[in-house]
């Protein structure tokens, strides 16, 4: 049996390093092969890229506060919102919760050593540093003006340093293929005896239903890349009208895997969510089979839905009206889910900790992002709508209001695991809101100024809509300030916040057996994880001295929580 | 969590600790028959059927038979879990949709497309008898 | 429960002892093997994809241009194509019954099935040299690059420089205007007003204007309906054995060189993992316990033959 009543033994001290301070120094942390080590890697690599994407972000809104040229002229301005989608796109957002944070959890959560192919995970982490050091090349040389949608003709005819940018994307996304197909092997092969499909945290279903994705839709926007290079540097044809080619070829190309991309996007994140709002409702999930195979029918319909981003672009009626139809069943997985998590709530009581507070964020904004999808995918709504700020505010609201606060609730949830510190509970919740509050202001005028005419990726636009730039800028540099101190909270925890219980949210979750943080091993060889009724939060309790959730089976009879 | 296969002597020509052993008759009447396929799908090509559709369907279903073939017993799927031929056959299925929907889009839109060079302007007066298609 | 197996005693369960190379998170070799084969098919699924975008292109081009495909795919050598086939598909056998040496702890085998894989690979390498380097002293290369002096039965082809072409005999080619396709010239779509079908082809222009475009830039064919309205009306169009290209014919070998290209990187890739197990099998890390890399290796070899197998018949084989 876990004793999870006890962290340390009677010396004090934990009866194993924790893999933090196990084999200190850069030298054994960048050739580790511990998933653990891997993840906090990831994590600084993927948080500091969100910093310089969120400093084009702020770039772009400055430049937009007036009409005409504030700081920047037109072609720059084109280059700051390539960096910006770009920098977000495959270096944040597509990583960002499988690579950082599953990458540190699914291990964890299957009570698993580490994942099936540690050596192949620190190879998905070296490309992911290539790729973002190409994109890097990229700015510093003669940043991309293209767009982070790279299309064809002005991708292969504009004189930036389109090949590196290019090239990076190739390379991480031979990196989001190789974690996926870590994780699928890991799930497939390491769940423990007595945790069968349908006993797996939906955590893990949706981690799953992400790397199938990744695994099968990332390959062809490999091979689109690869096309756009060779068609840069060789002229080869395939895309140049001139030479016979198709240009709306490379957006078929481009978006087969660039629409299941966004639910690369969005699945972990989803994932994350069902995890945070059970335990936070101290409730058992409502509907966990519809969750689950809503996460992998999500999954699936994706791969069937690329057309709706080339309505306006060349593409056949038919074939509009076909996607456009499929377009519209594919909401309907993701409304389960939500109507599941509401339903979990109902009746529920309530922590409103700082994770909880990402979550309900997220149940808001992804139903607004998410219903706005559905306007876009009406045919005829999106002839008017297509590149207007509408899509623009769609899209945020679904990358940044939905995944990007999910990765910050998921980061809160585990971040005492992870670094075996809490943060500031009070800073935390505050932040929550701000945010929340921030990310509402920069974008609801947004759909608005879309729906208006405001078109995206201008520079410059019509006096009318200037009052709507002016509050999105302003909400833009709340959101911006509410993160940066966010994440020094979290910085600052490490030097001194409170040593974390093992389990401080009262989650059920196998990582919440182990010590905060791990050891190498994830368990001490001594105290191995026990498996508990999915989601089952009878046995329970918050125990004062402790500071954390314990169990009322492992209490020992010196505590108040025995019952014999 | 893993079951552990049977444990068996080297000697065994069927079985090994994991993973099916391949016969030396399987894999030889394999090569043989691709080899065979090669030499028909060759020599078809050379046969007019009358549609040249033909000759493409004709190679193509050798293609599958000599990749059915490779894939059930040279990569060992007919012995394997059924797992291992899903992420397979899924993979193929995925990109058959991709061609299907791109092949459909780019069909409707032919008719559009003006294969000649953009600015061309006829210099013949046979040439200019003909009104030119202007892209629109 | 799971076992957080890094204690060499969860070995001990079986009468052999394991392979070293078996890692320490797996609970035994059956498991990091079975881990290892799901890894692999994954990966080799992902390579469909990948190679998916290609096939798409072929198919579209085809479908809505066969000419090119029916007038370009003859300066490929069927023979050489055939060979490498043979090659191919040879260099599977051996490498399954190197999976097969391993597993039956065959070691001389098992060297020397890894050696003919190996060495298939170099001779496919070394066929497809000799193709690409035909191509590119026939100057049938992608796009723009595709300026070839020949046509594929040997007829010299007008270059832009106004030389008259000569037919095989030597003797010199009517001349057209490069703006045509065996006198078959510029079409408007249907509905439009095209010429009375039946006409019978015409004779050349003036080819001074289009002296300037390069070869690849011609103007000429029509859209395909107006082509096959034509033949059906009995007019006699060469579309074939011309001298002169139909337009954007460079597209033929770009979709060639792209596939062929794309694929001969992946077997250059699987040279250097036949070399790493080879060198690894000289060394005798490989027996019935431990064979993985063996396996996953061969499994990847097989798929790039059945690559090979649809890029045969679709680029060598058109009617």
């Amino acid at each position: 049996m876990a004793t999870a009543a006890t962290t340390i033994d009677s010396s004090g001290a934990p009866p194993e390093p924790s893999y933090l301070t196990v084999k200190r120094g850069f030298r054994n942390w960048i050739v580790t092969l511990d998933h653990k080590r891997i993840g906090v890697m990831y994590l600084i690599g993927i948080t500091t890229s969100f910093l310089l994407g969120g400093v084009f972000a702020l770039l772009v809104r400055t430049e937009l506060f007036f009409p005409g040229s504030q700081i920047v002229n037109e072609a720059q301005y084109n280059q700051l919102f390539t960096l910006h989608g770009a920098i977000m796109v495959f270096l944040v957002i597509i990583p960002g919760l499988p690579a950082a944070l599953g990458n540190f959890s699914l291990p964890i959560v299957l009570g698993a050593p580490d994942v099936a192919f540690p050596r192949l995970n620190l190879f998905s982490f070296y490309l992911w540093c290539t790729g973002a050091a190409l994109m890097l090349l990229s700015l510093i040389v003669n940043a991309a003006d293209t767009g982070w949608t790279f299309y064809t003709p002005y991708s292969t005819t504009t004189g930036t340093a389109v090949v590196p940018a290019v090239a990076g994307a190739f390379v991480l996304g031979f990196s989001s293929i190789f974690t996926g197909l870590n994780f699928i092997v890991t799930i497939h092969k390491f769940k423990p005896k007595g945790m069968g499909w349908f006993q797996m945290p939906l955590n893990l279903w949706g981690i799953y239903s992400t790397a199938l994705l990744q695994v099968l839709a990332t390959p062809v926007l490999g091979i689109t890349l690869l096309l756009l290079l060779v068609e840069r540097i060789g002229r080869i044809g395939i895309f140049d009208p001139a030479l016979g080619g198709d240009p709306v070829l490379f957006q078929h190309f481009f978006w087969f895997y660039s629409h299941p991309a966004v639910y690369i996007m969005i699945l972990p994140a989803m994932a994350v969510m069902s995890d945070l709002i059970t335990t936070f409702s101290h409730k058992h999930i409502f509907g966990y089979r519809f969750i689950a195979y809503s996460s992998v029918g999500l999954a699936a319909l994706s791969f069937l839905v690329w057309g709706h981003h080339m309505f306006v672009s060349g593409q056949s009626k038919l074939a509009s009206m076909v996607f456009s139809a499929l377009t519209f069943t594919v909401a309907i997985p993701s409304a389960i889910k939500v109507f599941n998590w509401v339903a979990t709530l109902y009746k529920a009581d309530i922590t409103l900790k700082t994770p909880m507070l990402y979550a309900l964020s997220f149940i808001l904004l992804f139903t607004i992002g998410g219903l706005t999808g559905i306007f876009l995918g009406a045919l005829n709504v999106d002839v008017h709508l297509h590149d207007s700020y509408f899509v623009v505010a769609h899209f945020h609201y679904v990358m940044m209001g939905s995944a990007l606060i999910a990765f910050l609730g998921a980061l809160h949830y585990w971040w005492p695991k992870m670094f075996g510190r809490m943060f500031n509970e009070r800073v935390g919740q505050v932040c929550a809101v701000l945010v929340f509050i921030g990310f509402n202001t920069t974008f609801l005028p947004q759909f608005v100024m879309g729906a208006r005419g405001m078109a995206r990726r201008y520079f410059d636009y019509d006096p009318e809509f200037t009052r709507f730039h002016q509050v999105s800028t302003i909400g833009a540099f709340l959101m911006g300030i509410t993160l940066v101190v966010s994440f020094g909270n979290l910085i600052y925890s490490l030097f001194r916040g409170r040593r974390a219980p093992r389990n401080p949210w009262g989650g059920t979750t196998l990582e919440w057996q182990a010590p905060s943080p791990p050891p190498l091993y994830n368990f001490y060889a001594h105290e191995q994880p026990v498996l508990y009724p999915i989601y089952d939060y009878s046995d329970l309790y918050y125990d004062e001295k402790e500071g954390g959730w314990l169990r009322r089976a492992d209490a020992k009879p010196e505590d108040e929580a025995y019952e014999p | 969590m893993s079951d552990h296969v049977h444990e068996t002597g080297y000697d065994d020509e069927t079985h090994s600790d994991m993973g099916h052993v391949a016969s030396k008759r399987v894999l030889l009447t394999t090569w043989g028959t691709l080899m065979v396929l090669t030499v028909v799908t060759v020599t078809a090509s050379k046969v007019d059927f009358g549609a040249s559709e033909l000759n493409l369907l004709v190679a193509m279903v050798i293609a599958v038979i000599k990749a059915t073939l490779v894939c059930l017993f040279f990569m060992h799927l007919k012995y394997d879990k059924l797992f291992h031929s899903v992420v397979f056959v899924s993979a193929i299925l995925l990109a058959t949709l991709f061609v299907t929907f791109a092949l459909m889009d780019s069909n409707q839109y032919q008719t559009d497309v003006y294969w000649q060079q953009k600015d061309y302007q006829p210099t013949s007066e046979t040439d200019k008898a003909y009104p030119v298609l202007q892209p629109y | 429960m799971s076992s957080a197996a890094h204690d060499e005693g969860a070995h001990a369960g079986h009468g052999h002892a394991e392979s070293p190379f078996i890692q320490h998170h797996f609970d035994d070799g059956a498991h990091q093997f079975e881990s290892g084969k799901l890894g692999i098919w994954l990966f080799l699924g992902q390579e469909v994809l990948f190679f998916s975008a290609l096939f798409v292109a072929y198919i579209i081009y085809r479908h809505n241009h066969p000419e090119i495909f029916e007038y370009a795919h003859r300066y490929l050598d069927v023979r050489l194509g055939a060979i490498n086939t043979g090659v191919l598909i040879l260099s599977s056998l051996s490498a399954a019954w190197a999976v097969r040496a391993a597993q039956l702890n065959q070691r001389r085998a098992l060297i020397f099935c890894l050696a003919v894989t190996l060495l298939c690979a170099f001779g496919f390498l070394g066929i497809k040299y000799v193709e690409y380097a035909a191509k590119i002293h026939h100057h049938t290369l992608f796009g723009k690059r595709f300026a070839p002096h020949e046509a594929p039965d040997g007829t010299e082809i007008e270059q832009p420089d106004g030389n008259p072409g000569k037919d095989a005999k030597g003797q010199p080619t009517a001349k057209e205007p490069l703006n045509t396709v065996g006198g078959v010239k510029a079409q408007p779509i249907e509905g439009s007003k095209g010429p009375p079908p039946g006409t019978a082809p015409v004779v050349p222009g003036d080819p001074s204007a289009s002296k300037e475009e390069p070869a690849s830039a011609q103007a000429g064919v029509g859209v395909l309906p107006a082509i096959e309205a034509q033949k059906a009306a009995g007019a006699k169009i060469d579309t074939e054995s011309s001298a002169r290209p139909p337009p954007n014919t460079g597209m033929f070998f770009t979709i060639y060189f792209l596939m062929t290209g794309l694929h001969g990187v992946h077997v250059l890739a699987g040279v250097f993992v036949f070399i790493w197990l080879l060198w690894r099998a000289s060394k005798g890390h490989f027996g019935p316990r431990y064979y993985g890399p063996v396996d996953f290796a061969a499994l990847y070899w097989h798929l790039v033959d059945l690559i090979w197998i649809f890029l045969f018949p679709l680029l060598y084989l058109i009617a």
